[in-house]
């Protein structure tokens, strides 16, 4: 190899037009981020953590700068950067197999159909759903179906897994075990992982590197945290390590003092009743 | 506890299921029924009071009398057709006997087609017309739900001509099909061309509107899976577009069924297509004391089989749609 990272972000920026003229969302990203590391992005909603995640997809082409992966410029979507999605984004109609099948069709075109067939098995035991594999998205829960999602960005051998808040939508006993499957399946296989988070506690269990985004318009890159606990984490050890508790208290600050949110509870309050009174003026 | 608190204690949840049971029942079968004797009822009152210049406005019993008349002229027409094709046979069997080289020619009976024939013409008229436009709709559909660009391209001419009544088409078609389906020994009247080809022109839009609006408003992530799988356009269309649109695009399809089979008539009635618009055309100008009755014969008809057409593409949603817990109606 001949450049040190694996996957670069050189001075990303991006605007979005509107009415008014561009929108400058993201500006002046730099982040380079090594082979298997396990990185999280944080920042207050509205911040760009996703667009960050989907420049580095191809899902956005960023207005100014760039992203390099293993020496390639990323220019469009592809399965090396696979994407587990907020909302798991299972193709409803068909079976928790057939979703991470369409995936292995699509990324192994050499393998025969036995070698598919494991493969697919062999990422849904990954996931522990293998007790599921002919169920539906509808016949199982939030957190199976996450874990399929999961499977399936998996079962595409990405060279960086990209994860939109993949347990935002979950409730805490079911994410603290699909965290604990994250961090098992990152042992083993040693992906790099980007993982877009709202939780601090998520974020320094899981990460390696914490990265902490400004508020935006205009959003960027505030400050980087090294997180230096050893592995394997258990989350039980964890909660009297005071290492573990500087960690959680140095995003904490960076969240709740250095970019806290400007927009205090009456300027809010006035916000939803001007739009109350939008609304009524259109059924008018 | 005393002997009357304990019954009504074991009384009360008795009461309450056959309460609810005799409530669904109502619900599902006898309120329906009673709108329809309501109906009936208004009906024969207001048919008494209306004189025509062919007698009195039919009556439900009247209707009735002639759906009888009408089952019984198929079934004397089926025996006409059968003894004669029975004599045909005789016939050239004894003329093959007596002169082996003679090879005999089968001709088809010549009667009047029955009320039920023209049913089957009509049912297989509108099949026809409905496969044609929903070939042309989907996938055109589909290309403007996919590209914005011909959507604009194809949008105006949409909204210009769907509400084109059946009958502004009917003469053109007929001319135009006059000129250009000639043939030595048509595999198809013309009439049939033509009234199917009326069907198609005006069933062709709620399936195109309807199939475009579902894939536009397929699941944005859906379509970000698509694109980090790189699916190429092929199977972009039939993994993602179609099973996502697929309730849209029946909706569509039901709509255009329904609408098929109403400009039917009119076609029928116009380009004298055997089928029930003919019938109806025919009853109206034959003008006889029964007339009106077998027209309402033709009208019922025309409305059941209208119904269960509808049915027919539900079930059919119900078989191809993915999500079985989606109420359909």
């Amino acid at each position: 190899m001949t450049h040190k990272h694996h996957l670069e972000l050189t001075q990303v920026g991006i605007d979005f037009p509107t009415p008014k003229g561009p929108f400058t969302a993201l500006t002046d990203v730099n982040l380079r981020i090594n082979k298997g590391e396990f990185i999280s992005l944080i920042g207050h909603s509205g911040c760009g953590k996703s667009t960050v995640l989907n420049i580095i997809a191809g899902l956005h082409k960023a207005t100014r700068g760039g992203v390099i992966l293993d020496n390639h410029e990323v220019n469009e979507p592809g399965p090396e950067r696979a994407v587990v999605f907020q909302n798991h984004s299972l193709l409803p109609w068909l079976t928790a197999y057939k979703n991470v099948e369409l995936a292995v069709k699509q990324t192994s075109k050499g393998r025969s159909k036995a070698e598919m067939r494991d493969w697919v098995e062999h990422n849904l035991e990954l996931v522990h759903m293998s007790h599921a594999v002919d169920k539906l998205p509808a016949e199982i829960s939030g957190g199976m179906k996450q874990r399929v999602g999961i499977a399936r960005a998996l079962a595409m051998e990405p060279k960086v897994l990209l994860m939109d808040e993949p347990f935002g939508a979950l409730d805490a006993l079911t994410r603290a075990h699909l965290q604990d499957s994250i961090m098992e399946i990152h042992a083993d296989l040693g992906n790099t992982v980007v993982m877009i988070t709202h939780d601090v506690d998520e974020a320094v269990l899981l990460s390696d590197r914490i990265v902490m985004m400004t508020n935006g318009p205009s959003a960027t890159i505030g400050e980087i945290l090294d997180i230096e606990l050893a592995r394997p984490r258990d989350r039980l050890a964890l909660a009297d390590n005071p290492q573990y508790n500087h960690y959680r208290h140095e995003v904490l600050t960076f969240l709740y003092e250095k970019q806290r949110k400007v927009e205090s509870v009456a300027a809010h309050r006035k916000k939803s009743h001007v739009n109350s009174k939008d609304t009524s003026a259109n059924v008018a | 506890m005393t002997r009357a608190q304990t019954a009504s204690f074991i009384l009360t949840p008795v009461k309450s299921v056959n309460v609810s049971m005799v409530s669904s029942w109502l619900r599902s079968a006898a309120l329906p029924l009673l709108g329809i004797l309501i109906f009936l009822g208004l009906w024969a009152v207001l048919a008494k009071n209306i004189d025509t210049s062919l007698g009195k406005f039919p009556g439900p019993s009247d209707v009735f009398t002639q759906a009888q008349v009408l089952i019984d002229e198929h079934g004397a027409q089926r025996s006409k057709a059968d003894a004669f094709y029975e004599r045909q046979e005789l016939r050239n069997a004894a003329r093959v006997a007596k002169d082996p080289s003679y090879s005999p020619t089968i001709r088809a009976f010549t009667g009047a087609p029955t009320f039920f024939d023209q049913i089957w013409t009509s049912l297989y008229t509108v099949t026809v017309g409905f496969l044609i436009a929903s070939v042309i709709a989907v996938p055109l559909g589909i290309l403007c739900g996919l590209s914005k660009a011909s959507y604009a391209a194809i949008n105006p001419l949409i909204q210009l001509l769907k509400p084109v009544s059946p009958l502004a088409w009917l003469p053109l078609v007929t001319m135009v099909v006059s000129a250009v389906y000639v043939s030595e020994d048509p595999m198809f009247s013309k009439s049939f061309i033509t009234s199917a080809v009326t069907v198609s022109l005006c069933c062709l839009w709620p399936t195109l509107i309807n199939t475009a609006v579902g894939v536009s408003s397929i699941d944005s992530d859906l379509l970000n899976v698509s694109k980090v799988l790189r699916l190429g356009p092929f199977s972009h269309v039939m993994k993602i577009v179609m099973p996502s649109s697929i309730p849209m695009i029946f909706t569509g399809l039901r709509l255009s069924l329904g609408i098929g089979w109403m400009v039917l008539i009119a076609a029928e009635m116009l380009a004298q297509n055997p089928g029930l618009g003919k019938f109806v055309w025919d009853e109206f100008q034959n003008g006889s004391s029964e007339s009106l009755a077998r027209i309402m014969v033709a009208v019922l008809t025309i409305g059941l089989i209208g119904f269960a057409l509808d049915r027919l593409m539900l079930s059919l949603q119900k078989q191809v749609s993915w999500d079985k817990g989606a109420v359909l109606r």
